[in-house]
């Protein structure tokens, strides 16, 4: 249970940032994990008064505000277009349309999660985070540092990669994933990040589709109740295939 | 029946539809007092320890905390938990709380207060010393284990017949036979010799247990509790608290689903105590958590099956082995065994010369087994028709030809089913007509589709019992109250199946009435007639037939009464429900007049029968599961289902394929989905719905459903039962349809796609 | 905290404490249809709208409702009479547990998703368990309400 101490609905990102650095402060996102298990904060900061609940879309990149749903997300027209629908497929298997109805991008992104399929999405796409502090960092950066007391802002999608497609392998359909590929094709080539594996997802890059498979294969996979490691590595392969499949540049299997 | 039903055999509208689907304030937790005591429990962490210290002085002096209590304030007196008939044959093995834990999650202390911060601060501050004892947690090793479950001197149990002994972890040893097995499986062409496993698998009703409790002005303990056995948890609860039954009054609101779980008293004992010596209301609300980790699960069981047959697919012999696993203490569990065989093995009365079951039930340091939907019967079919699956495939004989061929046909005695007579029965139809809706000949055994996914088919057969022969028992009291309206007094609970619905529109025909003339009365031990309570399928066929007993006698009663009033002999009086007429004078009287008169007079008019049925009447069913099999992953997808049933007459179709369409899909999340996961020491990890993943509607795929209805002569307008054996099939069935298309036969559930893959990729994994 | 939100179309003050979930500041206020059946964010019983979105009200803290407005199925009797009778002539309601949260995320779906197919219908309300029915006869419920509303849209537009 997720006991909250005090509530604060900052007017600014700069009163938000104060707020936060206090060590028992946190900031909330959808408060859909945050309130699972034993959890005692102080001060709980929402964001929801400070207008990050947009995604704006120019010449170069969507911007996507922290406090925007998954479902926002889901829904947006332009980036499902940029996508060939990649983030909505990585999108629509999340529990519910309720669910996603409160879960943001922000706190999936800075939650860093093993299992989460849109981060799995974004670090196959060429995404970038925007740190209040920090500044904008690429998303493979941000995912490698241990979480800080920095506010997400947003998390900006640049259009310089041409194709994506996004495939999950779930026991059931609204399940945790047990492994989930997003593959895109850019001008350096394929980027390739495999989640749910069931660590962090991780990133292979190759100029040839063939080798992501060999490269996917060498990631560490893990054992949990969902399935092996063995079965994860395996399916690695197979999901890679399919994402190629679809990205019409099925390399030699 | 002479005339045409006018409303058995019509989808009519359950009669509390409306309030449910707009939401009423109509369920336990709705209804409690807003000044409840809050009730939790501290729970063990451990599998098996013996309490060496408890202090609870700190969690007492947290401001609002009412009361907490430990195994040195409660009785100590032995008793089940268990909603069965009284003698119980579940063992006397449980205090309300004891020095000793035999599970994790097993209940260590009963917290109340007057928030739930306040219950939750005093529970983390509860300090207890435990001495962890090593756990049985292998159920094949447990009978005869050096460790005990149960070592105490007072375990009690009033059915010796049932075999158990707490000296041996035994919960129930029973052997049974027809014939000579072993000499019928010598001379047999084939024999199948494979064991199979179902899990524990969890009920998952939406409402988790919950109980409330007060005092009424008598000092009386009034308990409204989401249970199916009103009856039973009066009397267990008064046994437990050591108080007479006359100061319990339980009372069951709507409740949100039980299909078994709430057979067992799981949540009532702790608000009661609490309620019982603090004289304040309490309830206790199970989270999700605690429904997982400490509720009343499937029993888990392994089968271990010998199959005869003859080349031409003539079955002759079966002979089946059931070990199961009655966790920490025994609810259920002697009865549930005997299902996995009497209720499997009948099946292939056609041919079978002699049979042979025998079962073993052991205690372990698992959560407690309870009752769930299909109550053991389930666990064996999945056994034996997977056998007869396996036999098919072995002989190359059509899994449907080989049934048809050997099936029980109405007429036959039926030795495993303890020699009662079928009665009615069209398995051969549901078998003809289930092929027919799914296509079986086209479909058999399968085909591979453009993408690669292979599309395969299987079947199997299921018979379950309505009500248990010679203990259930229904009682009805009809009303006729001013100007002819009638109250219908039922003691059996309606869990959302609509039972309250069923005995109304079976009443509405006896008495040739509409519906909206009769108030059904949902159960309240102080008012209702008795009833052991909605299980074993008995409601629409036990309690329903009690109903058409006491319209009967209400006949009598009111024609004796009109005849009185219009001065003439019984038998020289017509009634037809509406009017009696004298047929002397040719004077007419309204039922509404005779109702009003009959009050006046001191002669109110009401009829009270009971029903208890000598028999059990099978229902039958054949499933045909049709399922996506993708060779590269292994993940097997529902894609459609046929369901035939013959429950005899149907006397609400509208809710009778509810319950089919219900059954089936609770069944598929069993077969492919719901995985009981736990620690080495024994902790339980499906906990949550996050874990434990029942179907949403994007796993299921499309269901099919048609009745071919027998007439079931003992039966309510010819009906049987319904309720449980829908969930029996689908887990045979697909695996049969996985093993068609990978070759494989799964023997253990639930069948997960990284197995199936394994078969399809031996080497890259 | 006081927080002030509309709900069900009347405005209200009431203080709730910052970990309160909105489920139980809810019944609290009397909006016994909300209903718990997890922890976990996974069944979907919970279901109420915040400003017209569903949202499962388990997951939202009532804190954050302040300033919003908040509709459960006390709020939409109508509705959910009409849209109930469908599922009261299917059998579909069973044991009505998960009733309220389904009404209101299939009263959602009608008016967000136009014409949805049966894969639309199905994936819009897959946050919804139900251990009763199967989903069978909720998604015949769904079907032919929505048939009974675009017919009954045709004839006010005529």
């Amino acid at each position: 249970m997720l006991h909250l101490r005090e509530y604060a609905r900052p007017s600014d990102l700069e009163e938000a940032w104060t707020l936060n650095q206090k060590k028992t402060s946190r900031i909330l996102g959808g408060t859909c994990w945050l309130r699972l298990g034993e959890r005692t904060i102080g001060t709980g900061i929402d964001l929801s008064g400070l207008g990050l609940d947009q995604i704006t879309e120019d010449e170069e990149a969507f911007q996507i505000g922290a406090m925007v749903t998954l479902r926002q997300l889901e829904l947006h027209p332009g980036v499902q277009a940029w996508t060939q629908g990649a983030v909505r497929e990585s999108l629509r298997h999340i529990v519910g349309v309720q669910f996603r109805n409160c879960a943001t991008v922000g706190g999936t992104v800075w939650g860093r999660f093993g299992f989460s399929d849109p981060l799995t999405c974004l670090l196959a796409l060429d995404t970038q985070v925007k740190l209040y502090r920090g500044g904008v960092i690429p998303l493979t950066e941000f995912i490698q540092r241990a979480p800080d007391k920095d506010i997400l802002e947003a998390v900006i999608l640049r259009k310089t990669r041409w194709r994506t497609a996004y495939q999950s392998f779930r026991n059931t359909e609204t399940d945790f994933p047990v492994l989930a590929v997003c593959v895109s094709a850019g001008a350096d080539g394929f980027r390739c990040a495999v989640g749910a594996r069931p660590g962090r997802a991780a990133l292979v890059t190759s100029a040839d589709p063939a080798a992501l498979k060999v490269l996917a294969a060498d990631l560490p996979y893990g054992d949990n109740s969902r399935a092996s490691a063995a079965y994860r590595r395996y399916l690695s392969g197979v999901l890679i295939g399919r994402c190629l499949k679809k990205l019409e540049v099925d390399g030699p299997c | 029946m002479s005339k045409q039903n006018k409303d058995v055999s019509r989808g009519v509208r359950k009669v509390d539809s409306m309030a449910l689907v707009t939401g009423q304030p109509v369920y336990t937790d709705d209804m409690a007092p807003k000044d409840c005591l809050i009730v939790k429990l501290l729970r063990s962490p451990h599998a098996n320890a013996k309490i060496t210290g408890i202090r609870t002085e700190t969690a007492k002096r947290v401001p609002g905390i009412a009361c907490v209590l430990t195994y040195a304030d409660v009785p100590h007196i032995r008793y089940t938990h268990a909603g069965q008939t009284y003698p119980e044959t579940s063992p006397y093995d449980r205090y309300i709380l004891e020095d000793r834990v035999r599970f994790v999650g097993d209940a260590v202390a009963i917290v109340a207060g007057e928030t739930e911060e306040a219950v939750d601060r005093a529970l983390k501050l509860i300090q207890v010393d435990y001495q962890v004892l090593p756990a049985v947690l292998d159920f094949h090793t447990a009978k005869d284990n050096p460790i005990l479950v149960h070592p105490e001197e007072d375990w009690l149990t009033h059915a010796p017949f049932t075999g158990a002994d707490n000296r041996r972890n035994l919960l129930a040893h029973d052997e049974c036979f027809d014939g000579d097995v072993e000499a019928v499986l010598q001379t047999c062409d084939e024999v199948i010799d494979q064991t199979y496993r179902v899990q524990a698998a969890q009920q998952v009703m939406m409402e988790t247990f919950r109980t409330y409790c007060y005092k009424d002005p008598y000092g009386r303990l009034v308990m409204t509790s989401s249970t199916q056995v009103p009856f039973h948890v009066r009397r267990i609860i008064s046994t437990a608290l050591g108080i007479p039954k006359s100061k319990v009054r339980v009372i069951k609101p709507r409740i949100g689903g039980g299909f078994g779980a709430k057979q067992t008293v799981v949540s009532e004992p702790y608000p009661a105590i609490v309620t019982w010596l603090t004289g304040k209301p309490a309830k206790i609300v199970y989270s999700r958590y605690e429904a997982q980790t400490s509720g009343s699960p499937r029993h888990q069981m392994e089968m271990h099956v010998r199959l005869g047959a003859m080349r031409d697919g003539t079955i002759r012999g079966i002979y089946l082995h059931t070990l199961s696993d009655g966790g920490a203490y025994g609810e259920h569990s002697w009865a549930t065994v005997g299902l996995s065989g009497h209720k499997s093995i009948p099946l292939y009365g056609g041919n079978c010369e002699a049979f042979r079951f025998d079962d073993d039930v052991v205690y372990t340091n698992h959560q407690a087994s309870g009752a769930y939907r299909g109550f053991g019967a389930t666990q064996g079919i999945f056994a034996v028709e997977s056998a007869v699956n396996e036999l098919s495939r072995r002989l190359g004989i059509d899994p449907t030809v080989i049934r048809s061929k050997n099936m029980v046909r109405e007429g036959q005695t039926m030795p495993a089913y303890y020699n009662e007579p079928l009665t009615s029965c069209t398995l051969d139809r549901c078998m003809e007509r289930c092929k027919e809706m799914a296509d079986w000949e086209h479909k058999y055994p399968y085909r591979v589709l453009e993408d690669g996914t292979i599309r395969a088919v299987g079947v199997a057969m299921a018979m379950q019992g309505s009500g248990i022969s010679g203990v259930d028992v229904g009682t009805v009291t009809l009303r006729v109250n001013d100007d002819g309206i009638y109250t219908l007094m039922v003691g059996c609970s309606d869990m959302g199946t609509g039972c309250d619905t069923i005995l109304s529109q079976i009443a509405a025909d006896c008495l040739d009435c509409d519906m909206s003339q009769i108030t059904v009365h949902g159960v309240d031990t102080d008012v209702s007639p008795y009833d052991s309570g909605s299980y074993a399928s008995s409601t629409t066929y036990v309690t329903g037939r009690a109903v058409v007993d006491t319209c009967a006698a209400l006949e009598e009663t009111i024609i004796r009464e009109a005849a009185r009033q219009m001065g003439c002999a019984p038998e020289n009086l017509s009634f037809d429900w509406h009017t009696a007429v004298n047929l002397e004078t040719g004077q007419q009287k309204s039922l509404g007049e005779i109702a009003n008169d009959s009050q006046n007079a001191g002669n109110f008019l009401t009829a009270t029968k009971s029903y208890s049925s000598p028999t059990s009447p099978t229902p039958f069913m054949v499933g045909i599961a049709e399922v996506d099999i993708d060779p590269e992953t292994g993940k097997v997808t529902p894609v459609n289902y046929y369901g035939c049933i013959d429950c005899g007459t149907v006397i609400n179709p509208n809710l009778a394929r509810v319950q089919a369409e219900g059954g089936i899909v609770q069944a598929i999340g069993m077969t492919l989905y719901e995985d009981i996961t736990q620690s080495e020491t024994g902790k339980c990890y499906s906990n949550s719905l996050m874990q434990y993943k029942i179907p949403t509607r994007l796993d299921m795929g499309n269901i099919f459903i048609d009745f071919a209805s027998s007439y079931e002569p003992t039966g309510p307008f010819g009906a049987k039962s319904i309720g449980e054996l829908v969930i029996d099939t689908p887990a045979p069935a697909i695996a049969a349809a996985v093993a068609e298309a990978c070759g494989q036969q799964f023997r253990i559930l639930p069948i997960r796609p990284e197995q199936v893959c394994r078969v399809f990729h031996p080497h890259d994994l | 905290m006081l927080i002030q939100l509309t709900l069900n179309g009347k405005r209200l003050a009431a203080e709730a404490a910052p970990d309160k979930p909105l489920l139980e500041f809810l019944r609290e206020q009397g909006c016994y249809s909300v209903k718990r059946g997890c922890e976990t964010s996974n069944c979907g019983l919970c279901t109420v709208w915040l400003d017209g979105t569903p949202v499962l009200s388990c997951t939202v803290l009532a804190v954050r409702a302040n300033g919003h407005s908040i509709t459960t199925l006390e709020g939409l009797q109508k509705e959910a009479a009409e849209f109930g009778g469908f599922m009261a002539d299917q059998g579909a309601d069973q044991c009505g547990f998960c009733n309220p949260g389904f009404v209101m995320n299939v009263l959602a779906m009608e008016r967000e998703l136009e014409n949805p197919t049966e894969a639309e219908i199905r994936e819009y309300l897959a946050g919804n368990l139900c251990r009763c029915t199967g989903y069978a006869s909720q998604l015949r419920a769904v079907q032919q309400y929505l048939a009974w509303k675009r017919g009954r849209n045709h004839e006010q537009a005529e």
